[in-house]
């Protein structure tokens, strides 16, 4: 190819190289099953979790003692609780409490958990301190944890988010410190700084990028864990507080009428699953399209399909 | 090519540099160092303005660590590295930063020393960026530029490091270095990783790059037949001394201190005529955590003395540039 001469060739050859880039891009998504299945039911839950109780006729406080412990029908499709609410309703609201919860709980420790990460990993002085820290909060087990942690807060959305996102980000300082300790050591750091960049730079822009996937693997599979937490601590009654839909409040009201309701356990249950199945799907997924090393398939046939 | 620089001024003069990594015994850093490995110990040399100064020695000599604590990478323990009227060992990070622009490095391995996931446009734009030069347009049309310089194609601008040769990647480490149009490139073994026919090309290529572009390199290095085919002057590294340093020619055709003299009888010849009576040492070079006294040699040449043994030689000119750390020579 010949180096551009005038200015207009120059951009012309600039504007062609970057559309070849976003085709492949494109076709590199396309051809990842896992990323796409998994975004595909996440984006559903979240679509249904936002908008699906806008559309609902029920109100998901509203009891009618007379409908109460109803089989699924015509009028109530996933049937009715011991109060007469309407299920589906209430499994809709459910879903966005787990969401939004499970949304936040992740952002928050994904972003504590990289800072905390990468400036450990970056710092020697630093990391002894933050990492016995991290250290003390992993050997409590999660869940006791996060109960202890709620005893004291309180019941409430908020302490939730709190308690839960305490329990999680040692768990992603460690991932990401382990990642950026390995980048910390590569050629191409110090070249970088051979080169003038100050450790800001360094940290922010050729190492945090090293660890992203990492990080998206392990914020997918918190965002499961999160939901399942949230629904384990309303189980336990330590959660969201009672009237208020929650899956696992839902789950824990079903528990003494299990026997004669079999859709009060099903139907928050198959929500859950669905949910951290997709959420799984999608780390593994994302995993495999951020690295642009990944000998995949999809890799081979996306390059085929965009030449 | 032995040109003579007794007249000039050097543009980098290195003055006793030495370099101690601390050991730490059972118990960490919580009871100071246990012993010191001296990787580099009382190291001086000079590079002049366009030379090309060629830096030999086996593993563990201590050459790359040189060229590294040169660039202030590994801080140097003691010693003075003078680069415009400026000791770069004693500057602030933040002023050695700015400095950086004029001394740059070419890593050995071609493949760790390019970031995997940035594209090759962004990894040789990102010094420009960090130093302020030109608009987003005007980078990439000086990585277009050093591309062809260093003879790959505009398109590889997009292109991701893990899809290029080992010889196409040190082509673009050599491409990331220039960008800046350093004064003085430090080549830390860039060619030991890739094979002897790319090696030819790269050397071919790094020496044209040189003269074309007034560079100072210090070329650091193991193979004997590389330096000769690159560089003006040969300084050889043993155990963190350098023992002898003289201009290519003077030292192949008479090579004085009797490491030196080990050194060239083991470069394999094909020639009948090169046939010369082979110098073996004995033993393995000594360990860094505790070096001989004397003269570090001492251990494995055939020549020593007690006087050896006692009294370290200190590096002195014999002949015009020739300078030899040898008590019998």
């Amino acid at each position: 190819m010949e180096l551009p001469q005038t200015k207009s060739q120059f951009v012309q050859l600039s504007r062609k190289l970057r559309k070849e880039q976003r085709l492949l891009s494109y076709f590199r998504l396309r051809t990842n099953y896992d990323l796409m299945i998994g975004a595909i039911i996440l984006g559903v839950l979240i679509l249904v979790a936002f908008i699906g109780p806008l559309l609902s006729p029920y109100d998901p406080y509203a009891m009618k003692v007379l409908d109460r412990l109803k089989p699924p029908s015509a009028a109530h499709w996933l049937g009715t609780d011991e109060f007469g609410r309407d299920l589906l309703t209430r499994v809709l609201y459910g879903a966005r409490v787990s969401m939004s919860i499970g949304l936040t709980v992740t952002a928050l420790s994904s972003l504590l958990g990289l800072i905390i990460g990468v400036y450990a990993a970056y710092y020697k002085s630093l990391d002894h301190i933050l990492m016995r820290i991290c250290d003390g909060l992993i050997a409590f087990p999660g869940i006791l944890l996060a109960i202890a942690l709620m005893a004291t807060l309180g019941a409430s959305a908020t302490n939730v988010i709190i308690a839960l996102t305490i329990v999680f980000t040692p768990s992603i300082a460690r991932t990401i410190r382990s990642a950026a300790l390995v980048v910390r050591e590569q050629a191409y750091i110090e070249a970088i700084r051979a080169q003038g960049a100050n450790n800001a730079r360094i940290i922010w822009l050729h190492i945090v990028p090293n660890t992203l996937s990492p990080l998206l693997v392990q914020a997918a599979f918190v965002f499961a864990e999160a939901i399942l937490s949230e629904a384990a601590l309303s189980f336990l009654g330590a959660g969201i507080p009672a009237p208020s839909p929650s899956w696992g409040n839902i789950l824990q009201a079903s528990k003494p009428v299990i026997s004669k309701a079999w859709w009060m356990v099903t139907f928050p249950g198959i929500a859950l699953i669905l949910s951290v199945l997709s959420l799984n799907m999608l780390g593994d997924g994302l995993r495999d399209f951020l690295d642009p090393r990944s000998k995949r398939r999809g890799n081979k046939k996306a390059r085929r399909a965009a030449s | 090519m032995a040109i003579d620089h007794t007249a000039e001024k050097p543009l980098l003069e290195v003055t006793s540099l030495s370099k101690k990594f601390p050991v730490y015994g059972s118990f960490g850093r919580l009871f100071g160092a246990k012993k010191y490995v001296h990787a580099v110990n009382d190291v001086s040399l000079s590079l002049y303005e366009g030379e090309t100064y060629g830096l030999v020695g086996e593993s563990g000599s201590g050459k790359s660590t040189t060229g590294r604590a040169i660039l202030g990478l590994t801080p140097a323990t003691s010693g003075e590295i003078r680069y415009r009227d400026q000791d770069l060992a004693k500057l602030k990070p933040e002023e050695l930063r700015k400095l950086r622009r004029e001394l740059q490095i070419v890593f050995q391995d071609p493949y760790s020393s390019l970031n995997p996931r940035k594209r090759v446009g962004r990894i040789l734009e990102e010094a420009l960026v960090i130093h302020g030069i030109g608009d987003r347009e005007q980078r990439q049309q000086e990585v277009f530029r050093i591309l062809q310089v260093v003879g790959l194609q505009p398109e590889h601008y997009f292109r991701y490091p893990h899809e290029f040769s080992g010889g196409q990647r040190q082509r673009l480490g050599l491409a990331r270095a220039l960008i800046l149009h350093p004064r003085i490139v430090v080549c830390d073994e860039p060619v030991s990783a890739l094979d002897v026919s790319i090696q030819s090309q790269i050397l071919n290529m790094l020496r044209d790059l040189q003269r074309e572009l007034k560079l100072t390199m210090l070329f650091i290095t193991h193979d004997i037949s590389v330096v000769r085919f690159i560089s003006d002057r040969i300084g050889i590294m043993y155990l963190g001394r350098i023992v002898e340093e003289a201009p290519t020619d003077a030292l192949f055709a008479n090579p004085r201190h009797p490491y030196t003299k080990a050194l060239f009888s083991a470069v394999p010849s094909l020639s009948k005529q090169g046939l010369k009576e082979r110098i073996v040492l004995k033993g393995e070079i000594p360990s860094p955590l505790s070096p001989p006294s004397g003269c570090v040699f001492h251990t494995r040449c055939p020549l020593a003395t007690e006087r050896c043994r006692s009294e370290a030689p200190t590096l002195s000119e014999s002949h015009s540039g020739h300078k030899t750390a040898c008590h019998y020579t």
